[in-house]
């Protein structure tokens, strides 16, 4: 572990310096990336200029699930967002290379082509969060602290883990990048919104299957002192290191599986 | 650069473009997994969104003169001209910075056709294949699962197909204008980045622009963006909306024609400044 963290570190370092080299596109491509995310919450506020709730929520309360789901992607993405470049190596054979080194190759496919920039996307998320966190009347307690530290991280884990779990079928489908969109940064969209406004089949499928409602929902009806619309057990509101925990471990079961069956395209 | 088309007959030239046309669908059809996937994505995407406008227009019968049937036209109509108007930028563009900046460019100013004009076939060729693919497929599949606004009249219809091709050219022609950039510029990736942005905000891809407050819309209003989506969908939901056609497609042609001529400048500026590297 701490091996595969150095590496990680020194290959992700290497790609900071390459990147600095060209300062003014590494700014404007990290200002790009903060702007993405704003762009989102631009239109959100467009909408609650005409209207005062959405789902039964308001506009303070949407953008802290919106913080959350945005924070949790942004560091996802930072972290292992280039595991989704696996379908390109799998098809030009560089995968090949990777497999021969000391080093795991999950560690190599997600720190090559590291990009600092996407730090930009975290900044504008903690905005919008820190935002929220002002203008929402919560009643702090020491509990609910805790559950907003947990659900940062647990946010984090579970879409890392989509992240990885996206390469993982990539390596038997091909490049299917594609497709990852639809639940990383379809997931991230579909959670800024309060789930409230989906049909129950989306819920039930974001709850048990694909477990994004705990990257921002159930721990903020928690935090809110929202009631849940759906009913779910209570004690969901505290289960995001559980979803995160389950869902990681399975994404590392797909990755070593798919590692496994992998064959080279032999050129 | 070399304009040694004059020479050639009008038929001739038809032709090769048309060729051009058919080698740009060719390529993006070879990548059917691809194509696979990103009809999946935004049918995702389409979805997710038409929940949100079901919620604000459950609340705002009519918000910006769209009943809810034809909001959600509008949000599937977005989706299927996110690629073939080239929203999220790629295809020609980097493909085009990659050129100027290895300097394979040097080959595509060699052809005795204008480099404008080729591209611009060969874009069409490709809008095409994702119109009839990545555009019809989540539509389809939209329709399946909520209520739509279907025109009656089917000229409705044809004169949709005009806008949404004129909307290709403003798109390609916005595009070609940031792939020039390359000429002066070594990385153009920032700012691609801000025109994407840019694009998707002021297209009415993000939201239709019938709701942004007045002063943002009227900043919509005065850019050519507006042509790629929001003028197409208005085409399409004239009949319930009122909204009249042939001012919204003149407006598509002025700026195909604006931007296409300043592009036409520019090239030549671009050609006269390039200096191929490795020569």
């Amino acid at each position: 572990m701490a091996d595969s963290i150095r590496a990680f570190a020194v290959i992700a370092g290497a790609w900071v310096r390459a990147s600095m080299t060209y300062r003014a596109s590494f700014w404007s491509l990290a200002v790009g990336q903060a702007l993405f995310t704003l762009v989102d919450f631009v239109a959100i506020t467009i909408m609650f200029s005409h209207i005062d709730r959405l789902g039964g929520f308001d506009v303070a309360q949407v953008a802290l699930l919106y913080g959350f789901s945005g924070f949790a992607l942004g560091v996802a993405d930072l972290l292992v967002g280039n595991v989704e470049l696996l379908g390109r190596r799998v098809r030009d054979g560089s995968f090949d290379a990777m497999l021969v080194r000391p080093v795991a190759p999950l560690v190599q496919v997600a720190a090559d082509q590291f990009a600092l920039r996407r730090l930009g996307r975290i900044v504008s998320a903690v905005g919008v969060l820190g935002w929220a966190l002002v203008a929402t009347n919560i009643d702090w307690s020491i509990t609910k602290v805790a559950v907003a530290v947990a659900t940062l991280v647990s946010g984090s884990v579970i879409f890392c883990s989509v992240f990885v779990l996206g390469s993982a079928f990539q390596i038997l489908a091909g490049d299917a990048s594609e497709m990852m969109n639809a639940f990383t940064y379809g997931g991230n969209t579909l959670t800024q919104y309060p789930l409230s406004i989906y049909p129950s089949e989306v819920v039930k499928g974001v709850t048990f299957i694909l477990p994004l409602a705990f990257v921002n929902w159930y721990p903020a009806l928690y935090i809110l002192g929202v009631e849940d619309p759906f009913d779910m057990p209570v004690a969901f509101h505290f289960a995001s290191p559980v979803a995160a925990t389950l869902l990681a471990a399975v994404a590392a079961g797909c990755w070593r599986a798919g590692v496994r069956r992998y064959r080279s395209t032999g050129s | 650069m070399v304009t040694g088309l004059s020479s050639i007959g009008v038929s001739t030239r038809v032709r090769l473009y048309a060729a051009v046309a058919v080698r740009g669908f060719r390529r993006y059809s070879t990548y059917r997994a691809a194509t696979v996937g990103g009809v999946f994505t935004n049918t995702v995407f389409g979805v997710i969104i038409a929940y949100t406008f079901v919620a604000l227009w459950e609340q705002r019968p009519n918000l910006g003169g769209y009943t809810q049937q034809e909001a959600l036209t509008f949000v599937w109509v977005a989706q299927a001209l996110i690629m073939p108007v080239g929203l999220l930028g790629g295809g020609i563009l980097e493909e085009f910075a990659e050129r100027v900046r290895s300097g394979a460019v040097a080959t595509d100013l060699h052809r005795p056709t204008p480099l404008l004009w080729w591209r611009l076939a060969e874009d069409f060729g490709r809008a095409a294949y994702h119109f009839l693919t990545r555009g019809l497929a989540p539509v389809l599949i939209g329709a399946l699962l909520f209520d739509l606004a279907w025109p009656r009249s089917v000229s409705t219809y044809a004169w949709f197909l005009i806008a949404v091709a004129l909307a290709v050219g403003v798109g390609f022609a916005i595009r070609y204008l940031m792939g020039l950039l390359a000429f002066w510029v070594i990385d153009i990736r920032g700012y691609l980045a801000l025109l994407t942005i840019t694009q998707l905000f002021f297209s009415g891809m993000v939201l239709p622009l019938v709701i942004f407050p007045g002063w943002l819309r009227g900043l919509a209003e005065v850019l050519p963006f507006r042509c790629l989506v929001q003028v197409p969908a208005d085409v399409l939901l004239h009949e319930g909306t009122g909204t009249e056609v042939l001012p919204l497609l003149a407006l598509q042609l002025l700026w195909v024609a604006v931007l296409l001529f300043v592009g036409h400048l520019l090239t030549a500026a671009a050609v006269r400044k390039v200096v191929i590297q490795g020569g």
